[in-house]
This record gives C-alpha cells, structure tokens and sequence, in this order.
C-alpha cells in the first residue's frame, strides 16, 4: 500500500514538475531511543526521505537553515520530498540531542 | 535566580550522598525514583501551564508532559512485566520534598518572573537528574530492560535540558 501510494504521488509531482524524474528513490531514516540512523545520508532533488519514529515520544526533523520543518508523531511514519539542494544539518526541537545531516545533490537521478 | 538553581542541583545531589553511597540502591527502589524524577517535572509543567505567560514556555511544559507521562508509562509497564514493585526511599522522599517546595516557591511568581525562574529550575533540574542517572541510577541498576529504560530516560532528560536552555536564551 505504501508502495502504491507512493507512485502515485510521484507520478502526480512528474506531471506538474518535469524535473522530478520518476526514477526518484526513497531513502529511510529511522529514530529509535532518541537516536537518528543513518546520522548522515545521501540524496537527491526529487527524491523521498522517509523518517520512521519507532519511539514513544514525537520528534521534529528541523533544518537548521530552514529548509524543512517535519513533524514525526510517536510510532509513525512521515514522508518528505527534497525540494532544494544542498547539505543540511537537522535536528529534532524536542530534543536538540538528536542530530543528523542529508546531503542532497541538485542533479536529479537519472 | 541562583539561589534557586543551587537548590535544584543540592537535592538531587542528595542521590549521590554518603547516605547512599553505603547501601546500593535496588531495582525496586531505582525505579521508584525515576517514577518520582519523571512525576517531578510533571507536576512542575502542569504549574507552568496554568501560569506561564510566554508561548515558547508554554510550549515547552506541554512537551515535558507529554514525553515525561510517556516515559512513566514505559516504567510502569516494564515493572508490572517484571512483577517489581516500586519502593519508596529517602532519595524519592528528598526528592518529592524540595520539588513541592520548589512549586511553592514558583507559585508566588507571576508572568515573565515565573517563565524566567521555571526554565531556568528545568535546566538546573535535568543537569541534575542528568547526572543522577548516568552516575548512580544506571551503574547501581541490575536488571538489563531497566537498565536501558534508564538509557532512554538519560537521553530524553539530556534533551530537554537542551531544548530548555534554548528557551531559556529566548528569554533574555
Ligand atoms: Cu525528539
């Protein structure tokens, strides 16, 4: 189901932005007893990052640059698709101790 | 202002005390005072909420509820799973006094004097707990699921002492 939905909003983001390929990949991120993982990933313009919140407790995805501000409820899944290039580090305002960093390529995938 | 978070720090500096040092601390009674540590702020968020006047602050007790009454659930689940009944101690006790007398104390402030000394007693209170934790609780902790329950509990601590030191430059 996830899968499904998925493509559909890929194919409703390359109808309205030619930019967004539709080979888009979607990377996941887990947050799990306060800890972010992996702490540094690699993505592109385009693609879909996945937050998994496995813990009781709610955390934020938060660039420091202001780039995203993602809210992550406890024991849920939240999806965000990368608009602007560049490497952002992040953070979540509940718990500044959490901390990670996405570097995103502006060249889409191919 | 410092005179209050040196109270802070003194009573909870009352875990790492000779009288404790003697016996160690049990799991009954360990989880008891984390229980206690957790109901603590609570209760202290729960005065913020009804007389803080800053949106951030406000803000901020509401999260201390949310994930304080989160952990204390995990706790209760994790001793009920482990047939542990919670044992009230001296450090619970110490702990419970000056925390209602630090209500007390917050109680007889009002509007930005009252955000002022509430974020400022969190800070205090979870460097303190902070290191109550890390130094006595999760070392003298037998059990390996309460043990890692404590992890968590540092963690989660750690970052609200974070995240009210960001409100707390907020407020300057
Ligand atoms: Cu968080």
């Amino acid at each position: 189901m996830q899968r499904g939905r998925f493509g559909l909003i890929a194919g409703v983001l390359s109808l309205a932005a030619t930019a967004v390929p539709a080979h888009a990949a979607t990377i996941t991120i887990v947050m799990e007893n306060l800890v972010v993982s992996p702490a540094e990933a690699t993505a592109k313009v385009g693609d879909t990052i996945e937050w998994v919140n496995k813990d009781v407790f709610a955390h934020t995805a938060t660039a420091r640059n202001g780039d995203f501000d993602v809210m992550i409820p406890p024991k849920q899944t939240v999806t965000y698709v990368l608009k602007k290039a560049g490497t952002v580090d992040y953070y979540c305002r509940f718990h500044p101790n959490m901390k990670a960093m996405l570097k995103i390529d502006g060249k889409p995938s191919p | 202002m410092f005179a209050q978070v040196g109270a802070a720090i003194a009573a909870v500096m009352l875990l790492g005390g000779p009288a404790l040092a003697e016996s160690k601390l049990t799991d009954p009674q360990i989880a008891h005072i984390a229980y206690t540590a957790g109901n603590i702020d609570i209760a202290a968020a729960k005065q913020a909420l009804t007389k803080a006047s800053n949106k951030e602050v406000k803000a901020f007790a509401q999260d201390m509820v949310r994930d304080h009454e989160a952990v204390n659930k995990q706790a209760l689940d994790l001793v009920k799973k482990l047939n542990v009944t919670p044992e009230d101690n001296d450090t619970s006790k110490a702990l419970s006094k000056q925390a209602s007398e630090k209500l007390a104390e917050l109680g007889k402030l009002n509007g930005a004097a009252f955000d002022k000394a509430y974020v400022a007693n969190e800070v205090a209170y979870h460097k303190a707990v902070d290191s109550a934790l890390e130094t006595k609780l999760i070392p003298s902790a037998s059990n390996a699921e309460l043990k890692s329950l404590l992890q968590t509990g540092l963690k989660i601590f750690q970052g609200h002492e974070q995240h009210a030191e960001h409100v707390a430059a907020g407020l300057k």
